[in-house]
Order: C-alpha cells, then structure tokens, then sequence
C-alpha cells in the first residue's frame, strides 16, 4: 500500500490491515504467546511423555518390584538390585559394559579423529570417500554384525583363512571361542560401526575452522602437530565432547552387537548390562530383576550427561 | 463365511439378525457336545463372519514342515473352522519377546508355540487345554513323560503338547570305522578313546558350549545327568549340583574338550555344527535330524571326500553314550498355549482339536520324515517308521526317556531362569576355558542357590 496521509513523497509506509481491526477469536487466541508456546510444545511433550517419560517411570516401578511376566507382583523396595548385585553373573556384565564402552570409545575417537583430518584434506574422489565411509553406520547394525560373525567363525573364518594362506598363523585363532578374544572381536566390531559418526562430526568440526588460523600458525613456524594441538584441537574440542558423549551413551547401553555376535558368551565373558536384562527379563519372565539390571545402567549415564551439560554450560557462559 | 456351505456349518435362517444367529450358533455348539462333539460330528463350528486366528510358530529347521502348515492346512482349517486361521513363523529365538509384549500389552497372537516348560512361566496368562489334551493323550496312548512336568501346572494342562525334536549324534560312519568303531561309542570313555583317535586325524567331535537353546543345553544337562550330577534334590528346594557326579562330569568334559573337540565350538551357535558336518570339518555332532536330512534333500551339493553323497556316510545314535549313572536325553519338547488375553478361546481350541486330528497331524508328521515327533506315544507305531530310512528311525522311541532342566525336582520357573542364564552350560565352558573342575562346579552351585534357594 503506498503512503497515507503525511508520508513523504516515495516512501511506503506500512499501515494496518483494514481487517486486522476484525480478527477471529482463534487468532486473537493465537496472539497470546503463552498460548501459542504451550499449544506448540505439546505434541513433543506428549511424544516424550510416552516414550520417555512413561517407560522410564515404568521401569523404576518394574525394578522395584517383583513382576514377572504375566504378574503383576507387589513392591520389593532394592530387593532386585541388591540380588543382582551379589550375582556374580551380573558383577561380570558390570564389568564388561564399562570394558566395552571404554576401549571401543577411545578406538573410535582416535581413529575417527584421523579419518577426519585425512577427508578434510583436497583429492580426487573425496566425496565418493566421504560417501563410502558412512556405510557402516547406514547399513543395520544386526546385517553387518552377521558378517562379522562369519568373518570371526570358528570353522570358516575368512580371517583366519588370510592369515594362515599368509604363513602369519599355523593354527586356527579363537576369535570369538575364548573369552577375552571375544571381547575384543566385540570392540572392534563396534569401532569399525561407530567411526563414521566420529569421522563425519568431527569433519564438520574442522570444517569451520578457518584456514587463516593454520596459516598463520605456519609462518609463526609451527609444525603439524603443534597446529594440531594449538589450533585445531581446542576449536575442535566442543564439537568432540558431545560426540564422545553420544558415543559413551549409546555403547553403554548397547544391546544388538552382542547379541548377534557372541549371544554374551563364551561363559558370559562378552556379556553386557543391556544382554544381560534382556535375558532375564525376557527368557527367564523376571521382569523386575531385568528393569534392576537396566536401571544400573542410569546413574552411569547420568554422570556423563551432567558433565556434558556442565560443559556445554559452561562454554556457553565463556 | 458362507453359512449353508457344503462344510457343514450352523446354516443362517433368512431374517436372523447377528445376535440370534450367535446365540444359535452357541447353542448348536454346545449341543453337539464341545470339542469333543464338532469332530465326532465332522461338523464346523460356527463363528462370527470374518473372524480371526493368529498362531505363532518357530520357523521350522526342516522348511518343507512349515510349507505344509501354511500352504495346505492352514486353509483347510479356515474352512474347516469357518474362520480365518493365519499361520506366522519367526525365529525360535524372537518368540519369548513375542509372547513377553504380547502379556504385558494383552494383546497378541492368540496361540504361541511353546518350547521346553515354558507353561510352567507363562502359566498366569495360557488358557487351560486340559480337556483337548486329555481327550488327544486318551486317544493316543497318553503323552511322552517329559510333559507331566513341563506342560502341567497344578494338575492342569496349561500347554497342548504338540511334538518332540529329538537329538541324536549324527556321525560318519567310515570315519569311526577307520579309526576301529564299528558302532558309535556306548560310553563316554568308549567315546573319548575314538574321538581322541579321530581328532589327531584332523576330524574332530563338534560340539558348542556358546549360549544357544538347542544344542548346547541339550549336551550339557544329558552329560550332567549321565554322570549323576542333578540341579536341586527331588523337593526342587535344596541345589544338589556340588555332588561327586557333578565333578567327576567336569573333569571328563575337560579332557574330552582338550582331546576330542572342536575347540571352536565355545562360540557356535545351533547352526555351527550342521556346517561343520556338512563341510567335512567334523566327524559327529549332537543334533536334531536335519545334518542327515539336508544332506540327503541337497546330495548333489553335500558330498563326502570321495566325492558320494555325504547322506550315505551318516548314521544317528539316539543318545549320548553312557556315564557311569546311565543315559538321559534332554529333547526339544514343543506345544501350543492359547492365551488368556485372546478373545477367540474357543476357536483356538477347537483348532488346535482339529490340529491334532489324526489325519491332519499325520500329514504334517510324515513331512518332518522324524526330525519331529509326536507328543504321544501311539506315533511310534505309524508305518512311516519303517518307510523312512534307517538313520532316522532311531528317534521312533528316542523321546520315551528325555528328561527335563531342574531334574531332580519339577521343571518350574526357577529351572527355567537356571536354563536361560546357562548356568550348567556355563559350568562345563568355565571348566574346559582352564577353570578348575571343584571351582566350576562351586560357581554353579552359587548360582543355582541364588536361583532356588531364594
């Protein structure tokens, strides 16, 4: 609309809609922001809500008690984490998650961090690589844990075959047959899935570092891994810390890997908290023994997402 | 459903509206006499238009079992029953968490395939069968041992017992005999002296320890018991592992692992061993049929070293050799609950009735050729016994003596958490990975404490 009344020559000014003056009463009701705010956050409240909040409370009612499949049992207060604290199968699983979730973070940081710095350097094909790298996070975690498995199996293993046509073994590794190898097959495989996601983050980490920073860094006469450390470690650190955070989470509480591979065994030697639940929970019915189990794995989480918030917080502040 | 069909259903009068017709139809039922009166009168029951049965079973490990079910009686049973019977079949493994969400939703498959003593846990939440079971068991010369215990809850059938997988050592015969056995092995001392022999010549006994439902357990209970180790006394409240017998298993089950086996077995799964076999990697394996099936329905794939079928080279022996307190198998006992939540009780009992009618079980008995048999005794005199061939007629009678997890008390809930955390499978992988015998057998007894002593 060109000006009213008193607007300069050529300038367009504004003016309310002459409707505007007849708004319904839904947008009049639009029009409160705090209205507006709840009614916008309410889907993803319900959503969390009902996959979250609900089976998260359900699972501290169902630990605190004695419910079995099909009963629905009555309250045993920290019965279920006390019985399976003196489980010396559970002490194992205990172990084992933070074994697992250690190695294989530190693995998949270190070489995630070195396939980061190589993709962010220019040659032909980078995209095709970038690409390719990401397959092993796209493809379902229970398909390639299949093929590992036959790549580790203690008849067939092409592994195995490699390395003995090479002449480097005379006989048959026990990948996963003993139990330590087992674990370490589990770490591996579980590094090989979740490098990517360290990989492609920790790219577009790099990415926003700005060039300058590196070339100056170089005429000061810093070599690589002085501009490593001086300049792109701390730039990179924030994005690092949430990604080794996600990371911890998800390997802690992982369930597929392990049970495709190893079904926890030989003798429980692979067995993690979340396999372990789940056979309790599910193949022995003891519902409130398997919750226990699940719920050690809170407080642990907790700890981790707190520092990260902390830290989060606290760049946010500087 | 067209309700004057030729099948024989409750017919509709014209201007009946659907209330009168169900309470017709209701009546009509229970006047022919229930379960019992429907297949005495070859009649189909009638049941509300469109309505629905949804039975979960494993996926057969012989594939040409469950063609039959879902190609052929399975649509036969719809129309026989008047109502839509759909058969699914997932992994053995994925139907514990099926029947677990289906509980606790209360809402599901109305029948789930049943394995070992699974009514025993599951009790709470199956329909009572008892009047289909006992009216079969009369019929058929009464059900295997193995099910009082394990389908049985106070006295009630809370299971239908369906059919048995029975486990027999599948074996070269030219390998044994090359090494001086003209017949398997009666002992496990006879065992271990020729698959000592054998495996110098590169052909190993295969056996898992690794955490599978089938063949892992079902070697590691017979072993215990043969040697007259037992879970918990006959009360089921005192744990017995730590006996004498229980040691004297671990320390054999060392030197046999060391000498014998496949020292690989400790990560197979119950898939292992049948490629192993059939990849000549092994001379014998604990199994159900399928090694010699699918070697005889692929001879042209599976061959021996000589380049024959490797089918002719293999012989069953029906159980485990002797210990020192006798033989006692641990078959792969199935059947079929009904669930509590289901709102087609009747229709799931009258299928399962119709299930085991003898003429529409025989047809899916004769597929499985005795990978599978039957949960009563009468099948072992159907003249398929004598068609079939040799090695597979040890498992006519194999299923008389199988036992069941929590020996020597009753099979409850408790031997199942024992069964599923693999405890006594886990006592002989602790002991064969160098533990000592005593302080494997000590770790089980501790477990097992924690279990039925609580």
């Amino acid at each position: 609309m060109t000006g009213g009344s008193g607007s300069a020559t050529g300038v367009t000014v504004a003016l309310p809609h002459p409707g505007a003056s007849r708004q319904t009463p839904l947008v009049r009701l639009l029009e409160n922001e705090r209205l507006l705010a709840g009614l916008l956050l309410a889907p993803t409240v319900v959503l969390l809500t009902v996959f979250i909040a609900y089976p998260f409370l359900m699972g501290i009612w169902l630990s605190l008690s004695s419910t079995s499949v099909g009963n629905p049992g009555k309250f045993v207060a920290f019965q279920n984490f006390v019985k399976a604290w003196n489980d010396s199968i559970f002490r194992t699983a205990f172990g084992n998650t933070f074994f697992y979730t250690f190695w294989a973070t530190i693995f998949k940081l270190a070489l995630g961090m070195w396939l980061a710095l190589l993709l962010n350097r220019h040659f032909r094909g980078k995209r095709i690589v970038r690409a390719t790298m990401l397959l092993p996070f796209i493809i379902p975690t229970v398909l390639s844990t299949f093929a590992w498995r036959w790549m580790f199996d203690p008849t067939f293993s092409v592994v195995n075959w490699v390395l003995y046509q090479s002449g480097l073994i005379v006989t048959k590794l026990p990948f996963l047959s003993n139990g330590d190898l087992a674990m370490w097959c589990a770490i591996v495989v579980n590094t090989w899935r979740g490098m990517p996601f360290f990989a492609i983050t920790l790219l577009a980490g790099l990415q926003t570092i700005s060039p300058d920073l590196h070339e100056a860094a170089s005429l000061d006469g810093a070599n690589a891994w002085h501009r490593f450390w001086h300049v792109t470690w701390p730039l990179l650190k924030p994005v690092t810390v949430v990604v080794v955070v996600f990371s911890i989470i998800q390997t802690f509480a992982d369930f597929q890997l392990i049970y495709v591979l190893t079904g926890g065994g030989p003798a429980n030697s692979t067995h993690l908290l979340a396999t372990y639940a789940y056979q309790l929970g599910v193949n022995s019915g003891l519902l409130g023994e398997g919750a226990a189990i699940s719920l050690f794995m809170f407080p642990v989480l907790f700890i981790v997402v707190w520092v990260q918030l902390r830290y989060i917080r606290r760049l946010e502040g500087a | 459903m067209d309700s004057s069909d030729t099948n024989g259903t409750t017919p509709t009068p014209k201007g009946m509206d659907r209330r009168d017709f169900l309470k017709t139809a209701g009546v009509a039922a229970a006047a022919a006499g229930g379960i019992e009166g429907i297949l005495a009168a070859r009649r189909a029951p009638a049941y509300a238009q469109g309505q629905k049965l949804h039975l979960v079973r494993w996926n057969d490990f012989i594939p040409e079992a469950d063609v039959e079910l879902k190609t052929k009686q399975m649509p036969e049973a719809s129309k026989a029953l008047g109502a839509e019977v759909t058969l699914e079949t997932i992994n053995a493994n994925d139907i514990q968490p099926r029947i677990t969400a289906a509980i606790q939703s209360g809402s599901g498959a109305d029948i789930f395939h049943l394995q070992y003593n699974w009514p025993q846990l599951y009790a709470t939440s199956l329909v009572d069968v008892s009047d289909i079971a006992n009216a079969v068991a009369k019929a058929e010369g009464g059900f295997y041992d193995v099910y009082k215990p394990s389908f049985q809850v106070g006295g009630k059938w809370m299971g239908m017992p369906h059919s048995i997988v029975g486990n027999a050592v599948a074996y070269r015969k030219s390998w044994l005999k090359e090494v001086g056995a003209s017949q398997y092995p009666k002992t496990w001392e006879e065992a271990r002296k020729v698959f000592a022999a054998l495996k110098k010549k590169g052909r190993p006994y295969g056996q898992t320890l690794g955490h599978t439902f089938g063949d892992a357990p079902t070697f590691a209970y017979p072993l215990l018991w043969s040697f007259g180790g037992a879970e918990t006394d006959p009360s089921g409240k005192k744990v017995a592992i730590n006996s004498k017998g229980t040691v004297d298993s671990v320390k054999f089950m060392q030197a046999f692992w060391k000498e014998c086996c496949d020292e690989g077995g400790l990560a197979w799964d119950d898939t292992n061993n049948n490629r192993a076999f059939h990849a000549g990697e092994i001379s014998a394996s604990l199994n159900g049929a399928s090694i010699y099936i699918v070697a005889k329905r692929q001879k042209d794939k599976i061959k021996d070293e000589k380049g024959e079928p490797m089918f002719q080279d293999i012989d069953h022996a029906g159980l485990l050799p002797a210990g020192p307190a006798g033989q006692f198998p641990l078959y792969f006992s199935t059947g079929h609950g009904i669930m509590k939540y289901s709102k087609s009780q009747k229709l799931a009992k009258d299928f399962l009735a119709w299930l085991h009618k003898k003429e529409n079980f025989e047809k899916w008995f004769q597929v499985c050729e005795g990978y599978s048999v039957a949960s009563t005794t009468a099948w072992e005199k159907h003249p398929m016994w004598d068609k079939i061939d040799k090695p597979l007629q040890v498992f006519r009678t194999a299923a008389r003596k199988t036992r069941i997890f929590g020996h020597a008390g009753p099979s409850t809930a408790k031997s199942t958490e024992a069964f599923s955390k693999y405890i006594i499978v886990d006592m002989y992988a602790k002991g064969v990975q160098g533990m000592k015998a005593e302080d494997a057998v000590k770790w089980a007894e501790g477990e097992l404490k924690k279990i039925y002593e609580a």
